[in-house]
């Protein structure tokens, strides 16, 4: 396994202070490894967008980040942790060393300048010693790199199709090269034949430019198909962390299994599907032990009392992987 | 509040039925375009013809921008058509508003996608309901009895917690049976649903999809499934359309349609829906779509065929010709409106 370029580490995200707070993201332990593509999944509350707002230090109030580290291997230099870092040590990392792609990425672009603008202002801001002309050619080149001709560089975002500004988005995430991409449901607003275009060309720039992406969905078979590993949230928790095709094979925790069966097939026999039952948990009041234990149709005895730990499962395959469940307690836990 | 009709009603019987439904949303003129003699419209609809029988669910698959939701709302005559014609149990209609509506409105029901959006905010579930009911003439003696039904038929049990909720007190997919529980108030024989999943979490869409199909069978309700999840349309309806850019391209039993497309747009549509079999990473751009992916405009739509400028396939006569639908031929009613399968006038 490649080296790790980011680390965090038992990670905690509140909403709000002191009793009625609401614990968005906890205990959180996730690694991306270099030239890697973690796929980040789970559903309404599973706390994924807080998740990757908190690690880039980009909550809105009342969002606090309550515990943890978050640290960064920098290709050249010595780690550091993201949430320790100064004012001017965050703008600097921001961009240059990490981008985000948000969600809703079309509506992320200032309406009243153009896209050549907006692109070379992240240059203005990061590279002050490039020269106007520099700029724009960068610009011109990040715009072809993800298929937008040249002739577009003056057009305003409302000139462009949602897919074309969702292009943009990215040309702008990757214009100063990071080592890591956070993408946060960057293709849910668009068709499947624009989804396919567009993550088609995101895996053909990663490989050209070689950066670590944490791509953030509820669409699980869209990440099987374009993920190395899944993580799969609920509740705020990680409950389980595997290879994608681990997962889609050999799912260990019954809220992945019921994810997973969630989707109906297109391909092979039509096959009748049930979902789970249940709704997803409030934050606000979230059942004692294991927060799917509810909803859960293995539930039994310790579930509903105590918290399952996160840790690689006594299977042959158990070194690469990690779940939160009581079926399969923790060998060794993981952070 | 059991329906009388479903006991008389045979299944397959048409409830609905649009021929030939074609929308154009006029373009605002700026000043120099007065003195032009040209009005510009959006063709947002062309030539839809579908049939929605008791029983048995239509699935309508599309982009954005394909007019399927608009399809849906001329259906439920939310706004006048420019041209075709709706019929309700072979006949036509056309209602304005008032009684009439109300009339229509009994027969004919709509899902909304946004259950955010489609329940006031500022009424309870009670208030909502009883609205429903009354309008329709359908409270009866013991108005909540006929408030437990309803919230029991959705599956909302025991109605008791959820009758003097606010909708934010509750769920999406709690929502969206409320929703679905209004429109039965009104005791309809056909129910459009433009997207009723969509915005809703995945673990959370089968249950409403199979509460639908559920109440299709016991109320022999007629069901246009609106969505873009063509995998969802497989799973839930009986009958798929395709749409693009404004008019029909393929239809046909769901399996067929979906297992051995015909149409390149709809085989352009299911390559690129995700596929876990692939492997990882061996996502290419797909080099079938000649265009940049994006459907035409349509206040200028393509001549001829509207996808032939982005279609492998297409040949010169695509250009000119507007295709009709053809057979295909392996399955009874599977046909594609594209010059490939016309074997008369074979190459």
């Amino acid at each position: 396994m490649a080296e790790p370029v980011l680390e965090i580490r038992n990670l905690n995200v509140d909403y709000g202070l002191g009793d009625r707070a609401v614990h968005a993201v906890r205990d959180v332990n996730l690694t991306l490894h270099r030239g890697e593509v973690l796929g980040l999944a789970g559903e309404s509350g599973s706390g994924k967008s807080t998740l990757a707002y908190g690690l880039t230090r980009l909550l809105a109030p009342p969002g606090v980040i309550t515990g943890g580290q978050v640290i960064y291997h920098p290709a050249q230099g010595s780690s550091y942790d993201v949430l320790a870092l100064s004012d001017n040590g965050l703008r600097e990392w921001r961009w240059a060393e990490t981008a985000i792609v948000f969600q809703g990425a079309m509506n992320s672009l200032n309406p009243v300048h153009k896209i050549s603008t907006q692109l070379m202002d992240v240059l203005k801001a990061h590279e002050p010693n490039m020269s106007a002309h520099s700029r724009a050619a960068r610009a011109r080149e990040m715009l072809k790199l993800v298929g937008i001709s040249a002739d577009r560089m003056d057009a305003y975002p409302h000139q462009l199709s949602g897919g074309m500004r969702q292009r943009v988005m990215i040309g702008m995430a990757l214009i100063l090269q990071p080592q890591v991409v956070i993408m946060d449901e960057p293709t849910t607003a668009l068709d499947v034949v624009m989804q396919r275009q567009i993550l088609g060309q995101l895996i053909e720039l990663r490989e050209r430019l070689g950066f670590s992406v944490i791509f953030i969905t509820h669409d699980l078979s869209l990440l099987v198909e374009f993920s190395n590993r899944i993580a799969i949230m609920y509740g705020g928790r990680i409950v389980e962390e595997a290879p994608a095709n681990t997962i889609y094979r050999d799912a260990l925790h019954p809220y992945s299994k019921g994810l997973l069966s969630s989707f109906p097939a297109l391909r092979g026999p039509r096959r009748e599907l049930t979902g789970i039952p249940g709704s997803p948990p409030d934050l606000a009041g979230m059942p004692a032990g294991c927060s799917f234990h509810p909803r859960c149709p293995k539930a039994f005895e310790p579930c509903g009392s105590a918290i399952p730990v996160l840790g690689r499962p006594d299977t042959p395959d158990g070194a690469g992987r990690s779940v939160a469940c009581w079926l399969h307690p923790a060998e060794q836990p993981v952070g | 509040m059991t329906s009388t009709q479903d006991a008389k009603a045979p299944a397959g019987e048409v409830v609905l039925e649009a021929i030939g439904l074609t929308k154009h949303f006029p373009v605002r003129r700026r000043l120099r375009d007065l003195f032009s003699k040209e009005h510009d419209a959006v063709h947002a609809v062309d030539d839809v013809h579908l049939t929605l029988r008791r029983g048995q669910v239509v699935a309508l698959v599309g982009e954005s921008g394909s007019g399927k939701s608009t399809v849906a709302r001329l259906l439920a005559q939310l706004y006048p058509r420019t041209g075709g014609d709706i019929q309700l149990h072979g006949r036509s209609t056309t209602v304005k508003g008032g009684r009439n509506f109300r009339g229509y409105a009994a027969r004919v029901q709509m899902i909304f996608q946004d259950p955010f959006a489609s329940l006031n905010p500022v009424h309870t579930i009670r208030y909502h309901l009883t609205r429903a009911l009354k309008i329709h003439h359908n409270a009866g003696d013991d108005l909540d009895a006929a408030l437990a039904a309803l919230l029991t038929r959705v599956s909302l049990t025991p109605p008791e917690r959820y009758l003097d909720k606010f909708p934010h007190e509750l769920s999406g997919g709690q929502r969206q049976r409320v929703a679905i529980a209004r429109a039965l108030g009104a005791d309809p024989e056909a129910l459009l649903a433009d997207e009723p999943v969509s915005m809703l979490d995945v673990s959370i869409r089968l249950g409403v999809l199979n509460l639908l199909r559920d109440l299709k069978e016991r109320l022999n309700l007629a069901i246009l499934y609106i969505t873009h999840d063509i995998a969802s349309a497989r799973y839930f309806a009986d009958e798929t359309l395709v749409m693009y850019a404004g008019r029909m391209v393929e239809g046909g039993d769901s399996e067929t349609v979906t297992q051995t497309p015909a149409h390149p747009y709809t085989r352009l549509l299911i390559d690129s829906a995700p596929d876990p079999d692939r492997l990882t990473g061996d996502i290419d751009p797909l080099e079938e779509d000649r265009g940049n992916g994006e459907p035409p405009s349509l206040i200028r739509p393509p001549s001829g065929c509207r996808f032939h400028p982005r279609c492998p396939a297409a040949m010169p006569r695509c250009s000119t010709d507007l295709p009709v639908r053809l057979e295909i031929g392996d399955a009874p009613g599977h046909w594609a409106a594209c010059w490939l399968y016309d074997k008369a006038g074979a190459q």
